[in-house]
């Protein structure tokens, strides 16, 4: 395959990338790097893989052409109902991937970070599948924001610890996970849940997402007899969705791809996630990748009123995209993420997350051509959401 | 040799204090490394302050948070360093994590710590394989050392490529863990310093990560040229004036 857009073999998308880890964890990330792809090409695990995509996850998950909403926005808008995955959203795909690997690499101690809760729940799932102890950080804001999900990783047997630091969310939360992996080199392993972190990760947890983006070729060649949309829309914080939903569309240049990120309040409102707007090259969480960060050097505070956007980086793929300009990226505030999850719900039937909800906001700044095949990422559902979304709304 | 190997060599066993620039108040920089200085210290690590420090445990995560609340900076660091070298000449190095280096400019930093007589850089967070290939040669120029860290995780052969490259000592961190202090250290540390003291490394090594008093500082001199002590001494000049350095250094030595 052509790698203009994909990972190069030092780990690096362009300039973005790397592995800037302290020594601590450095036998750990390496063991990573000579194995996953190893390990993740073996038959077995292949094999084993997708029957639990399949019979677990319930995959294929259905492209649902939206019927009202085409009409309403004047294109043919199919959607990747990621949200009927096991759980309520894609994380699982990679959750089940990364604990095959763990397991395989002999480690019997997992830990994660979690933003909105929902790569929490889906690792805290696939460790009570595998029979695995699973210790789960999270901010402690997000732990307030998004109860529920705290409570399913509490009833599926997983420890959840609160992450105090800082501004108490995503960001804070992937730091106790690192600095819990320093501390426990030998027996833990460190399941991410997006595209973010040292080399392997942003190409490991795309690739085991990449599921989403294979399904939708062969899922568009049976209803329209083509393998390529014009468009494809995905949410970004870290960006596993997105790249998922990306991946085997990178190197098709036709392929309109439309990352959209959290504006908060308004991009320069200074209460805002809009990493590629407001970011600069730097190094956030073993990775080189656009970061929101102060002239000196120190990472800024993001806000988003959605948890899993609230993220002051992108992955390093998404930083390439951005920078090669091969995605456009959109900015979406809480107010027109919010209006077009309630839109969404009332025309289709469908509660989004309020991170998916995010990228529906852009058919409202979109211009779409009546013949245009237009793919969203529905990335998981609003269950987790439903307080925000009637204290909001005041329903 | 530069004057970290001078220091390393003429002195028996080694005590190294860092402490967070800007904690507890943004202009005690120079007081305290002075300070540090007439008080038999021999080698100071002059951490600079970041958002999110990967590898430091709350006590250095919480003083590095104040100090960058007081408003500490990169150049405000250099600034308060400028004219240090008129009053002290031990070893002086900057432990920082990466991106603000980056932000900084790798040269312009490299250039300022010339400038202001500082003689090497600990950054946890920039691994060997990309110090060789980006960043040495520049080092090289300004006189820099870089110097690394290495673990009971380290395999024995990076740990002789960290020596080859290397020309200030080896900072090993006593144990997986992030910074913080202990009461004493386990036998399985002990037999850590043990098989690192047989490699008959080239450089000098420090031991880093859990020393807090005189009990883990005799047990890492046993094996190890010396120690450094962080957390702990952050500890102490929360709660006590830089007059006072004495005698948290009493208690040590």
């Amino acid at each position: 395959m052509k790698t203009t857009y994909n990972v190069n073999e030092k780990g690096f998308y362009g300039e973005f990338g790397g592995a800037f880890v302290p020594e601590m964890l450095y036998p750990n990330v390496e063991a990573l790097r000579q194995q996953y792809l190893t390990i993740s090409n073996e038959p077995s695990f292949q094999d084993e893989f997708k029957a639990l995509l399949r019979d677990y996850v319930g995959r294929p998950t259905p492209l649902y052409y939206a019927k009202r909403l085409s009409e309403q926005f004047g294109a043919k808008i199919y959607l990747k109902r990621e949200d009927l995955c096991h759980t309520g959203a894609h994380k699982i795909n990679n959750t089940i991937g990364q604990i095959l690997l763990a397991k395989r690499l002999g480690k019997t101690r997992i830990i994660a970070e979690t933003g909105a809760g929902q790569h929490g729940v889906a690792t805290a799932t696939v460790c009570a599948l595998m029979g695995l102890q699973c210790i789960v950080y999270m901010g402690a804001v997000d732990i307030q924001r998004q109860a529920p999900n705290v409570a399913r990783m509490k009833m599926l047997g997983a420890e959840v610890r609160a992450a105090v630091s800082g501004s108490k969310t995503l960001k804070d939360a992937t730091n106790e996970a690192i600095r819990d992996w320093i501390s426990n080199p030998e027996d833990t392993f460190y399941i991410i849940g997006s595209v973010v972190g040292p080399h392997p990760y942003p190409d490991m947890v795309a690739r085991f997402q990449s599921v989403i983006s294979a399904e939708i070729q062969q899922q568009l060649l049976e209803k329209e007899s083509r393998q390529n949309p014009d468009y494809v829309i995905a949410c970004v914080g870290g960006g596993s969705n997105a790249a998922g939903a990306f991946y085997h569309f990178l190197e098709e240049e036709k392929v309109k791809l439309i990352a959209v990120e959290a504006a908060g309040k308004g991009i320069y409102s200074g209460e805002s996630a809009a990493t590629s707007a407001l970011g600069k090259m730097g190094i956030i969480h073993g990775s080189k990748t656009l970061l929101m960060q102060t002239q000196d050097g120190q990472i800024t505070e993001p806000y988003s009123i959605s948890a899993g956007l609230d993220y002051p980086g992108i992955g390093p793929l998404h930083a390439h995209l951005f920078q090669t300009r091969r995605a456009e990226f959109i900015a979406v505030t809480d107010k027109e993420a919010m209006q077009a999850g309630i839109a969404l719900a009332q025309t289709e039937g469908i509660i989004p997350a309020i991170e998916t909800a995010h990228a529906f906001a852009v058919l409202e700044q979109k211009k779409f051509r009546p013949e245009d095949i237009v793919v969203i990422n529905l990335s998981g559902r609003g269950d987790k959401d439903l307080n925000t979304y009637t204290n909001y709304f005041d329903l | 040799m530069n004057r970290i190997q001078q220091q390393l060599s003429a002195k028996n066993k080694i005590l190294s204090i860092y402490f967070t620039v800007g904690f507890t108040k943004l202009n005690d920089t120079k007081s305290l490394i002075e300070e540090l200085a007439r008080n038999k210290v021999d080698v100071i690590e002059i951490g600079l302050p970041f958002s999110d420090p990967l590898a430091d445990g709350p006590t250095i995560q919480s003083s590095s948070m104040q100090a960058l609340q007081n408003g500490m900076t990169t150049t405000l660091l250099f600034e308060q360093l400028k004219d240090i070298r008129n009053t002290v000449d031990i070893p002086l190095i900057i432990m920082g994590y990466f991106n603000p280096m980056l932000q900084f400019g790798i040269e312009n930093f490299l250039k300022a710590c010339r400038q202001t007589g500082i003689d090497g850089l600990i950054i946890p967070d920039l691994p060997l394989e990309i110090y060789l290939s980006d960043y040495k040669k520049l080092f090289d120029s300004y006189g820099i050392q870089m110097i690394f860290l290495i673990t009971p995780q380290t395999s024995e052969e990076r740990i002789r490529l960290i020596d080859d490259n290397s020309n200030a000592f080896i900072y090993m961190v006593s144990s997986a863990g992030v910074t913080g202090s202990k009461d004493q250290f386990e036998e399985n540390q002990l037999q850590f310093f043990e098989r690192i003291a047989r490699m008959n490394l080239k450089n000098q090594q420090l031991i880093g990560f859990g020393i807090s008093n005189k009990i883990t500082f005799q047990q890492a001199i046993k094996y190890q040229k010396g120690a450094i002590i962080g957390s702990s001494f952050i500890q102490f000049i929360s709660k006590n004036k830089i007059s006072d350095i004495k005698n948290f250094i009493n208690n040590i030595l």
